[in-house]
C-alpha cells in the first residue's frame, strides 16, 4: 500500500448515523453533483478544504481504533463525493481492514467507475445515496446523469456488496409515490440492499448557501409531512426491505 | 467480507512506521507501558490468546538433539560422580567468570553460572559453614585465602542471624520445633521480572532507577529511606554488571530485545545474572511464556522464523534453565532433597478481562518436556481454570499421563487476589510479578507443638524444657476438653518465637545477602509478605480428633513425660471427606495464622502461612515423637496439606475433598497437596485418561482447592527403579510443591514416595 495525498472538508469522530456503531466519519473535499438540495455546498470543489495524507489519517484512525471497535463501529468516508479521490479512499480503506476496522463508503455512485474492485475488496458496506429514479428528475435535482449510479448499484449487487440505500425526501422533488415505488422494485431485485434510510429533507444547510454567496432554490420548501414520510417508508416496506 | 484478514500484531503497518518509537517496539500496541516499567499493561495490549490444540507443535530440531546429547552426557557424568566440578576459590558474582558454552555452534541461548556447564559456583554469603561443608562433602576444599577473607574480613548473612538469635529462638531451633529456616543459607523465593530486561533494555532500566533514587532525597532522610537508597544504589550497580556480564558472551543489551530470539537471550542473561549472585532455595523464573509469545507472533507474521525456529529457541532455554546448578551440602538435601532449584514457570491461567492467557508458547513450553523427556526443572505450573480453553487442558493432562512433570494451581482462586500478572514461587506462593516478593519463612512442627502441650513444655525425645513451663496434662487418659486450651497457649508461644526468629534473618539477609539484581527488577515499593508455614497438619489434625472420637491411653516414661499413646476405637481421619475432622484440620489453619497476625514484622510484612513441607516433611518425622493418631517416632508426616499415608481410604475423590475444605484466605502462601494414581484408575485408553484427569482437576478446582501435584505411574515402577535406577535416567516425580528426578533422593525419601497412598481403579 502507499501512502497518498488527499483533501478533507472534515472530520465527525463519533458519527452514529453513516453506519453501524459508532464511526469515525471524514468528509472527503470536492463533488462533481451540484444537488439541489446540497447541504455541505462547501465541500464540492475540488483540491481545496485541508491537504493531509491517508497514513496521517491512518494514524489518528489508529488512536481510536479500540474505542471504534469496541462500539461495533469503524470508519466512514463521506463528503463531497469520495470517489473522487479513489486512490485516497483506497489507501484508507487498506489500512482500516489491516487494523481489523470496519468500513463504509457514502457515495451517490455518479463515479462508481472510479472504484476498482481492489478499492471495493477493502469496503465492507456501501452507503448508496439514489437522489432519483428518473434520468430527468435526477438530472434536474443534480445536474448529472442517473446512468452511471445504476449501473455502479447493479455492479454491486452483482460482486454481492452490503448496501445501505439512502434516500432524501423532498417536498415537490422526491415525493412522488409512484417514483418511489419503483426505487423501492430496483432494490428488492438488486437483493444486496440490507437496509434503506428515509432522510427527510431540512434546510438546516441554508446558512452555508448565502455564506458562500449562492443562489439556494430550496429556500422555501418545506419539510416533509409525516405522512409522507411514512408513505415513502411502506413503499420500501412492501418490497420487503427493512426501513430506518 | 473483505479478503484481508485482521492483523494480529500491526506490525506490517506502513503507516504506523514513521512515528518515533524505538525499532524494537515497532508493531506492537503503546499504552502506560511505553512511559512507565510496566510489564502487565504491555502483555495485556499485545499478546494474541490461543485457544486451539497442540497439532501446531513442532518436535526437536537436529540441532536440538545433538546439544541436549551433549547435556544428557553431562548428567549422566554428574550422577556418576554426585558434582562435576567446583569452584573452590573464586567467589560467585554477576561478572565473576567469563563466558561458558556448552558447544557454541550448537546453542541457540547462550550463558553458564560459570565457565563450564554444570561446574558449580561457590556462593558463601548466605553461610561460610554451609558452603564450606558442601565442598568438603563433595570432596573438595574451600581455598585458605577465600576461607580467611569470610572468617576474618567480610561477615555472612548466617553470621549475622547467629548475633541476634536468643537463648530461645536458639533451643526451639534444635529441638526442631521451628526448623529449616533460611539462617544458614539464601532466602530465595524472590522473582526477578526478567521479562523487563527484554523489553526496555538496561539503559531505560537504570535511568528509571536513578529516577527513583532522586524521588528519595526526601526533607527527612530516615532509616527507612536510607536503607532503601542504599538497596537502589546496589541495584543499579547491579544492572550495569548485567550489562557487562552479556558483553562478555558479545550481546549489547542496553537496548530492547529486537526479535523473539535476543528477547529469549536477554531475559535469560537477567535470570543468569540473579543465580550467578543468589543460590536461594528457589530461584524462580516468573511467567515469561506469554510475553515471550508477543515476539513470537511478531516474528511469525514478519517471516522471519519457523514454528520449528521457534520451539528450538524454547527447547535451547529450556535446556539452560534444566542446568541450573547450587552447591549444596547433605543436611540441606534433607530439606530439599533431589537438588531442586524451583526455577518455577507458571503458563497458562485467565486475564482479568475473561481471555484466557494461554498462548501458543504455553504449549511450547509444554512440548519441551515431549521434546526433551521429562525432567523435574523448570518446575512448570499451570494455572488451572474451569474457563481454560479445551485444547490446552487436554495437552496439559495428557503430559502429565506421560512426564508427571506438572503442578497444577487454582488460577479461579488467586485471579481474585492477586490479577493476572502474578507468579509462583518455589511451589505454591503467588506473587505479582515485580511489584511483591516475599521472606521466606521455613515452617513450624504442629505436630510437636501438640506434644508440647501434653507435656508442658518439655521436648517428648530430650525432656529438656524448651517451651515455657505450663501445666501438662496429668491424667491417664487425653482428652479433648484438656488437650484444646493447652494447645491454644503452646501455639501463642510458637507463633511469637517462630515471628521473633524470621524477623532476624530477613533483617539480616537484606543486610548482608541483599538480592540487588532481582529487586532491581522490581518497582520501587514492594509488597512484602512474611511467608509462615507449618508442617504436620494432618498429624494434628488426626491426632485431635483421636482425642475427641476415641479413647486415648497416654503412656509415660519413667520422668513423667508423655512419650506414646495407645488408642481404642474408631475415630474419623482427615482425606475421607468427614466434617467430624475436616473442620478441625480447617480450624487449625485459621486459628494459627491469626496468632502470625498479632505478631510485629520486619519491613511491616504483611503475615502470610503455607501448608506445604517440601521434602522436610521426613525430617520433620525424625524429630517428632509418637504422637496420639498413632504415628510412630521417627515416621514421616505426611507431605503439605496431604492426609496420613494411608488413612484416606475412601478413594481419590473424597481426598481431595477434605484438602480442598482448608481455607486458602488463612492460607495465601499455598496449601499444597500431591497426588498420586496409577494410570488404570484413570481409564482404558489413553484419550479416556486424559479426559478424565482434565475433569478430575476441574472438580477439585472447583471445590476450591488451591494446587495439586499430579504424579500418574505404578507403585512397581519405581520400586523398580530404586533396584534399577540405571533403567530410568529420566525418571521424574512430584512431591511436595516440586519434581523431582527420582534416582536423585535419598533412600528414605524413596521409600516415603512409594508409601503414601496411590489411587487405585475403584
Amino acid at each position: 500500500m502507499k501512502d497518498v495525498t488527499g483533501y478533507i472538508h472534515s472530520v465527525e469522530t463519533a458519527g452514529t448515523l453513516d453506519g453501524p456503531g459508532v464511526r469515525r466519519v471524514l468528509f472527503l473535499q470536492g463533488c462533481p453533483l451540484k444537488c439541489l438540495y446540497c447541504h455541505n455546498p462547501d465541500s464540492r470543489e475540488f483540491k481545496c478544504g485541508r491537504q493531509t495524507t491517508s497514513y496521517e489519517q491512518l494514524r489518528e484512525i489508529a488512536k481510536s481504533r479500540g474505542f471504534l471497535m469496541k462500539s461495533g463501529g469503524g470508519v466512514t468516508l463521506s463528503g463531497g463525493e469520495p470517489l473522487s479521490q479513489p486512490e485516497f479512499v483506497k489507501s484508507i480503506f487498506e489500512g482500516c481492514k489491516m487494523m481489523g476496522l470496519h468500513t463504509a463508503l457514502d457515495t451517490s455512485g455518479f463515479t462508481g467507475w472510479r472504484a476498482d474492485d481492489e478499492l471495493l475488496s477493502f469496503t465492507d458496506l456501501v452507503l448508496l445515496d439514489i437522489k432519483h429514479i428518473e434520468p430527468d428528475g435526477y438530472k434536474k435535482l443534480t445536474g448529472v446523469d442517473l446512468q452511471p449510479t445504476l449501473d455502479f448499484a447493479r455492479r454491486l449487487a452483482d460482486m454481492g456488496k452490503p448496501v445501505w440505500l439512502r434516500y432524501v425526501l423532498v417536498p415537490g422533488y422526491t415525493d412522488n409515490q409512484a417514483n418511489i415505488k419503483k426505487l423501492a422494485e430496483l432494490a428488492k431485485e438488486l437483493g444486496n440492499v440490507e437496509r434503506v434510510d428515509i432522510l427527510p429533507f431540512h434546510n438546516m444547510g441554508s446558512y452555508k448557501w448565502k455564506e458562500l454567496g449562492m443562489d439556494y432554490k430550496l429556500e422555501n420548501t418545506p419539510e416533509p409531512e409525516e405522512s409522507s414520510i411514512s408513505m415513502a417508508q411502506s413503499a420500501f416496506r412492501e418490497a420487503g426491505l427493512t426501513v430506518y | 467480507m473483505s479478503k484481508k484478514n485482521i492483523q494480529t500484531s500491526f506490525s506490517d503497518l506502513p503507516f504506523l512506521s514513521d512515528d518515533n518509537r524505538p525499532v524494537q517496539h515497532r508493531g506492537f500496541r503503546t499504552g502506560i507501558w511505553n512511559r512507565e516499567i510496566e510489564l502487565r499493561n504491555f502483555i495485556q495490549l499485545n499478546y494474541t490468546p490461543y485457544t486451539g490444540d497442540a497439532s501446531f507443535l513442532a518436535g526437536p530440531t537436529d540441532t536440538t538433539m545433538l546439544l541436549w546429547h551433549q547435556v544428557l552426557n553431562l548428567m549422566k557424568e554428574e550422577q556418576n560422580k554426585g558434582v562435576l566440578d567446583a569452584d573452590t576459590s573464586v567467589v560467585s558474582s554477576i561478572i565473576s567468570h567469563n563466558a561458558g558454552y556448552i558447544d557454541r555452534d550448537l546453542e541457540r541461548v547462550v550463558g553458564l553460572q560459570t565457565e563450564k556447564p554444570l561446574k558449580r559456583a561457590l556462593m558463601p554469603f548466605g553461610g561460610l559453614r554451609l558452603a564450606q561443608g558442601a565442598l568438603e562433602a563433595n570432596g573438595y576444599s574451600l581455598s585458605e585465602e577465600t576461607l580467611n577473607a569470610f572468617k576474618n574480613i567480610r561477615k555472612t548473612h548466617n553470621d549475622g542471624v547467629f548475633d541476634g538469635y536468643t537463648t530461645e529462638i536458639k533451643k526451639a531451633r534444635s529441638s526442631g520445633i521451628i526448623t529449616g529456616l533460611p539462617d544458614a543459607y539464601a532466602r530465595g523465593r524472590i522473582i526477578g521480572d526478567y521479562r523487563r530486561v527484554a523489553l526496555y533494555g538496561l539503559d531505560r532500566l537504570i535511568e528509571d532507577k536513578i529516577e527513583q533514587q532522586q524521588s528519595l532525597e526526601t526533607p527527612s532522610i530516615t532509616e527507612e529511606v536510607t536503607r532503601l537508597r542504599e538497596e537502589i544504589s546496589e541495584q543499579i550497580r547491579s544492572l550495569k554488571e548485567l550489562k557487562e556480564m552479556a558483553a562478555l558472551y558479545g550481546f549489547d543489551i542496553s537496548g530492547p530485545a529486537t526479535n523473539a530470539s535476543e528477547a529469549i537471550q536477554w531475559l535469560y542473561f537477567a535470570y543468569l545474572a540473579a543465580i550467578k549472585e543468589q543460590n536461594g532455595a528457589a530461584m524462580s523464573l516468573g511467567r515469561v511464556s506469554t510475553f515471550l509469545d508477543i515476539y513470537f507472533e511478531r516474528d511469525l507474521a514478519e517471516g522471519t522464523i519457523t514454528e520449528a525456529e521457534a520451539q528450538e529457541l524454547i527447547d535451547h532455554f529450556v535446556m539452560k534453565l534444566r542446568m541450573v546448578r547450587f552447591m549444596r551440602p547433605p543436611e540441606y538435601n534433607q530439606l530439599f532433597s533431589g537438588d531442586p532449584t524451583w526455577v518455577t514457570e507458571v503458563m497458562g491461567g485467565m486475564g482479568t478481562d475473561g481471555r484466557t492467557m494461554v498462548s501458543k508458547t504455553s504449549f511450547r513450553f509444554l512440548q519441551t518436556l515431549h521434546n526433551l523427556g521429562p525432567a523435574p526443572e523448570p518446575n512448570l505450573t499451570v494455572l488451572w481454570s474451569q474457563n481454560l480453553p479445551d485444547g490446552f487442558k487436554n495437552f496439559c493432562a495428557k503430559t502429565s499421563i506421560e512426564t508427571s512433570s506438572l503442578q497444577y494451581e487454582n488460577d479461579d482462586l488467586m485471579r481474585d487476589y492477586w490479577g493476572d500478572d502474578y507468579a509462583i514461587a518455589c511451589c505454591v506462593s503467588a506473587m505479582k510479578v515485580g511489584k511483591q516478593m516475599q521472606f521466606f519463612g521455613a515452617r513450624a512442627n504442629l505436630a510437636k507443638t501438640l506434644l508440647y502441650a501434653i507435656n508442658g513444655g518439655r521436648d517428648e525425645i530430650s525432656g529438656d524444657q524448651v517451651a515455657p513451663a505450663m501445666s501438662p496434662i496429668t491424667g491417664d487418659y487425653l482428652t479433648y476438653e484438656e488437650l484444646v486450651p493447652r494447645f491454644e497457649l503452646m501455639t501463642d508461644w510458637l507463633a511469637a518465637v517462630y515471628m521473633n526468629a524470621l524477623n532476624i534473618i530477613h533483617y539480616m539477609h537484606d543486610k548482608y545477602y541483599y538480592e540487588r539484581l532481582e529487586m532491581a527488577l522490581h518497582d520501587r515499593d514492594v509488597i512484602r509478605t512474611m511467608a509462615c508455614g507449618i508442617a504436620g497438619l494432618s498429624v494434628v489434625a488426626d491426632s485431635l480428633s483421636a482425642a475427641k472420637y476415641a479413647k486415648v491411653r497416654i503412656i509415660r516414661d519413667e520422668n513423667g513425660l508423655a512419650t506414646d499413646f495407645e488408642t481404642e476405637g474408631e475415630f474419623p481421619t482427615f482425606g475421607n471427606d468427614d466434617d467430624r475432622v475436616d473442620d478441625i484440620a480447617r480450624d487449625l489453619v485459621k486459628q494459627f495464622m491469626n496468632k502470625l497476625k498479632k505478631q510485629p514484622t520486619y519491613r511491616n510484612a504483611i503475615p502470610t502461612q503455607s501448608v506445604l513441607t517440601i521434602t522436610s516433611n521426613v525430617v520433620y518425622g525424625k524429630m517428632t515423637g509418637n504422637t496420639p493418631d498413632g504415628r510412630k517416632l521417627g515416621e514421616p508426616f505426611a507431605p503439605g496439606a496431604n492426609p496420613m499415608h494411608g488413612r484416606d481410604h475412601k478413594g481419590a475423590v473424597a481426598s481431595m475433598m477434605s484438602v480442598a475444605k482448608l481455607p486458602y484466605e488463612y492460607a495465601q502462601d499455598g496449601i499444597s497437596y500431591t497426588f498420586s494414581i496409577v494410570p488404570k484408575a484413570l481409564g482404558k485408553s489413553e484419550e479416556e485418561r486424559t479426559t478424565n484427569l482434565s475433569k478430575l482437576m476441574d472438580g477439585y478446582f472447583g471445590e476450591g482447592g488451591h494446587h495439586v501435584n499430579v504424579n500418574v505411574f505404578e507403585r512397581e515402577t519405581l520400586v523398580d527403579a530404586m533396584k534399577h535406577p540405571e533403567k530410568y535416567p529420566q525418571l521424574t516425580v512430584r512431591v511436595s510443591g516440586y519434581a523431582v528426578n527420582f534416582n536423585k533422593l535419598t533412600r528414605e525419601q524413596q521409600l516415603d514416595v512409594i508409601n503414601r497412598t496411590f489411587h487405585q481403579a475403584g
